[in-house]
């Protein structure tokens, strides 16, 4: 298990250096003038040239991928274009705003997603199963962002409970975990909540109701084992698969959502990442993206550890 | 049931005023839902076009002259702000006294004075300033393009040079807010001793300026939360009488979603929001709230090429064009928020001059002219716009350019759209028509801001400004248009200075380089506790003045 763990961390070493490089790569093929927001559309060129020299941009590709990648070694991804502001103390915010947002939309989509999958796999073909896989359906094929709007005019305009913006009373400076800034994160992650609940759903439901035909089972039951006992086995086997699914939604969800983010003004990693893109900062995007990227990356490796935890037969391969 | 509804609406509304008033329940808090997506720079040059100027630099910095904004009749003109009157130096037109109000303290205590000026030019005009500020450059220096040094003639006597006689200079200094030199230099002081490249430490110090600004206007900045809110709180001692604030606290929130701002403002989260959804207006009205809208000094236009075979060569063209939209119609196409223009500014303003072209809407004698000019019904005149499908200031575009392209369809245009993306389609307006990014079009939509008369005119009409050098797009220009415009800048009493920009004004109307289709009107909702609201002819507004109910 040690040299399994320590072989999976090794090989997300050239991985984590192959996403920085995409990531950089990414950044800069993509067109528009990289200075776009802090250069009017009537600078001179004069202007434009003396602003590159200092922000380091008419250096060569492969050197400003060194330099940035030198510092982002050290934790410093450098300033934003748009604001001046350390762009890692940027993304490390709108990281605990997002993480604030994915974790509590992740136990509310998780929660009733397994539910939802268990029992309709468990009572296949019942009308359960039709009324959970409906949910399930709905859910992963709602557009999101609709669904906030519609959570924010019956919630917030219409019956006034819960605000329609913002992290917060006093931003998510402030944040506490107190219901003056909970009912803040209700309409988010509730929105944000919906697409994972319905795939985990549609997962879980598929996986259990195969284990339940599986000869094992049926062994189990001939051996006289209550549905309690077979229960707990079909849990145990469904797990593995489940978890790299789930593992794969919170990264979604860590990752942030640039429009459910957008209709809430929560100040999260899809905020940031929308604002980036729209202002062309550099910087930004590049630091946004990295340490989104990270994340996915970190997160692989801990669910394969977990999995290989579970089922040690992973650990063969 | 409705009642109950408005009832429920009402006492959530009220509670999150309370929220969001904070402790002090006596305390007037304005708050304020911005397009921007984040806070507009606090320290002292803001980005975010204009609307960073609104919020985060009128309210909180001075310039050494300011915009009227105190009427919504008149048009909004250039006053008296922290210089009390200014002379060009009429042996050298390349230099200005400015004579400055003595008194002026900053929010930290320290004084205004020529040394602040001089100061506060340099942090954009001096790289080798310590405190030069290169991310403050270009929102400020292309905005005031011959201003080159100042010095210091005596502690309320400041000296400017300008590149070359610019009579447009007091208009170009409202955009240069002054910032306190003390106060940066304490927060220099403060950057840690580890940071020691004199440039970083630099940077670390504007960094720490933005979330503790200090200039000298109304109100003083008190927490910035980046990316989501930026509060200030009023000035007592603020120079000005009719200008101290009696709203204690404002907050400015970022809401760049339409659909965003308006349930904020339904919800009472806000007390003011910028650019409400169209189709929500009936319903911000109805739940008790006011628009504000008037004309902004702004132009919706199709801006022409005047390149070998561009098809609007021929004048008869340019004006049947300009007599083929029904702007009327097209207001109630955007719900009414929309003004009329007619030409660049509108009659009544300084710099208008009675063109001898009348832009109205008469189909009959736009058929005529361009029956005159070779075309018909069997023979359309074909052309390209290159537009976008959103933009700060496009208003609508497809939408309205779609209008457009079936107005002209009545007299003989056979009009194709070509809409690109907002920042690219930037990008091509000052490469020009003649450069691969505008594809061959004819003509291009991006709108404009008219205050002052470089961006309202010179840069459009000069043979000075043809790409790459600024946004003369279609190449249009010629000596006469180069002499009216040397007579405007070197006019450097004021009426006159207007008079030369009314006469190029008029001749810019009679040779339409443009087809004018469009002002923006600026609508913002507001919540009836905001009280003494002006909202004059101007992309600012002023929020010292106005008063919160309680």
């Amino acid at each position: 298990m040690l040299i399994f763990t320590a072989r999976r961390i090794a090989y997300t070493i050239p991985i984590m250096l192959g996403v920085s490089l995409v990531c950089f790569a990414l950044v800069h093929i993509s067109p528009g003038d990289p200075l776009v927001s802090i250069l009017p559309p009537d600078a001179s060129v004069e202007l434009q040239e003396q602003l590159m020299a200092i922000y380091g941009f008419d250096r060569s590709y492969p050197e400003q991928f060194l330099r940035w990648l030198g510092r982002a070694l050290q934790g410093d991804l450098g300033n934003s274009i748009a604001t001046g502001r350390p762009v890692t103390a940027e993304v490390m915010n709108a990281v605990g705003n997002t993480l604030i947002l994915a974790v509590t939309a992740t136990i509310i989509g998780f929660t009733l997603g397994g539910l939802f999958g268990f029992v309709a796999g468990f009572f296949r073909d019942s009308w359960i199963d039709k009324l959970a896989s409906t949910l399930a359906v709905v859910g992963v094929s709602v557009p999101h962002y609709w669904l906030g709007m519609v959570l924010v005019i019956i919630f917030s305009v219409e019956l006034g409970w819960f605000p329609a913006t913002g992290a917060g009373p006093g931003g998510s400076s402030q944040w506490a975990w107190d219901w003056e800034h909970m009912r803040h994160l209700v309409l988010p992650a509730v929105t944000m909540s919906v697409i994972p609940m319905g795939i985990v759903a549609r997962t879980v439901r598929a996986l259990v109701a195969d284990i339940l035909q599986q000869e094992f089972v049926t062994g189990l039951r001939a051996k006289g084992l209550l549905d309690r006992g077979v229960l707990a086995h079909v849990i145990k086997n469904a797990a593995p698969t489940a978890l790299a699914v789930m593992g794969l939604q919170l990264g979604y969800l860590l990752g942030g959502s640039i429009l459910i983010e957008t209709v809430f003004s929560w100040p999260g990693t899809g905020f940031l990442l929308g604002q980036a893109i729209f202002q062309r900062d550099l910087p930004l995007l590049q630091g946004t993206i990295l340490v989104l990227a990270m994340f996915f990356v970190i997160l692989n490796l801990v669910v394969d550890v977990v999995q290989s935890a579970l089922d040690p037969r992973l650990q063969r391969g | 049931m409705r009642t109950s509804l408005l009832r429920t609406t009402a006492a959530a509304a009220l509670a999150a005023t309370m929220t969001l008033a904070g402790p002090a329940l006596a305390e007037t808090t304005l708050t304020i839902g911005m397009t921007a997506a984040d806070i507009p720079r606090t320290s002292g040059q803001p980005d975010q076009g204009f609307e960073g100027n609104r919020f985060t630099g009128i309210p909180m910095y001075d310039a050494l002259t300011h915009w009227d904004l105190s009427s919504e009749t008149d048009p909004s003109v250039v006053i008296p702000g922290l210089a009390t009157e200014w002379a060009v130096n009429p042996e050298d037109p390349t230099r200005w006294t400015f004579t400055l109000r003595e008194g002026v303290t900053f929010h930290d205590g320290s004084p205004f004075n020529a040394e602040a000026v001089v100061w506060n030019v340099e942090k954009v005009l001096n790289d080798a300033a310590p405190h030069f500020a290169p991310d403050q450059v270009g929102a400020t220096t292309s905005r005031m393009p011959t201003l080159r040094s100042a010095s210091v003639i005596d502690e309320y006597t400041v000296e400017l040079v300008t590149s070359q006689p610019d009579a447009f200079l007091p208009l170009n200094m409202t955009m240069l807010f002054m910032a306190s030199p003390a106060h940066w230099q304490a927060l220099y002081d403060a950057v840690d001793a580890s940071v020691t490249d004199p440039a970083e430490r630099a940077a670390a110090a504007w960094t720490a300026f933005a979330a503790d600004p200090s200039g000298t206007g109304p109100f003083m900045g008190d927490l910035l939360v980046p990316r989501e809110r930026f509060e200030m709180v009023r000035n007592p001692d603020y120079w000005d009488p009719a200008r101290t604030p009696t709203i204690d606290r404002v907050v400015l929130v970022p809401l760049p979603d339409a659909n965003a701002r308006t349930a904020a403002l339904l919800s009472g989260q806000v007390d003011w929001i910028e650019a409400p959804a169209p189709d929500a207006i009936p319903r911000i009205v109805a739940e008790g709230n006011v628009i504000y809208s008037n004309p902004q000094p702004h132009v919706w236009p199709w801006q022409f090429s005047f390149t070998e075979d561009s098809p609007w060569l021929d004048r008869r063209v340019r004006h049947a064009a300009n007599l083929c939209v029904n702007r009327e119609e097209l207001q109630v196409l955007l719900g009414g928020y929309m003004g009329i223009p007619q030409g660049t500014v509108n009659e009544g303003h300084p710099w208008w001059g009675n063109p001898g072209f009348e832009i109205t809407y008469d189909p009959d004698a736009a058929r005529a002219l361009m029956e005159e000019a070779g075309f018909g019904p069997d023979n359309p005149l074909e052309v390209t716009v290159q537009t976008s499908a959103s933009g700060s200031g496009q208003m609508q575009p497809v939408t309205m350019n779609e209008y457009v392209q079936q107005s002209l369809a009545d007299c003989f245009f056979d009009v194709t759209l070509d809409v690109i993306e907002w920042n690219t389609l930037f990008t091509n307006w000052r490469q020009g028509a003649l450069s691969d990014g505008s594809r061959g079009a004819d003509a291009i939509n991006v709108s404009f801001a008219t205050m002052d008369p470089f961006f309202a005119m010179v840069r459009f009409v000069s043979t000075q400004t043809f790409p790459p050098v600024s946004n003369n797009w279609g190449y249009f220009g010629n000596d006469e248009f180069d002499a009216l415009i040397a007579e405007a800048r070197t006019s450097f009493d004021g009426a006159e200075r207007d008079a030369a920009l009314a006469r190029l004004h008029a001749r810019v109307v009679e040779e339409a380089p443009f087809l004018w289709v469009a002002n923006d009107v600026g609508p913002r909702a507001m919540s009836p506790a905001v009280g003494g609201v002006v909202q004059p002819k101007s992309w600012f507004i002023d929020i010292a003045p106005m008063t919160m109910a309680e």
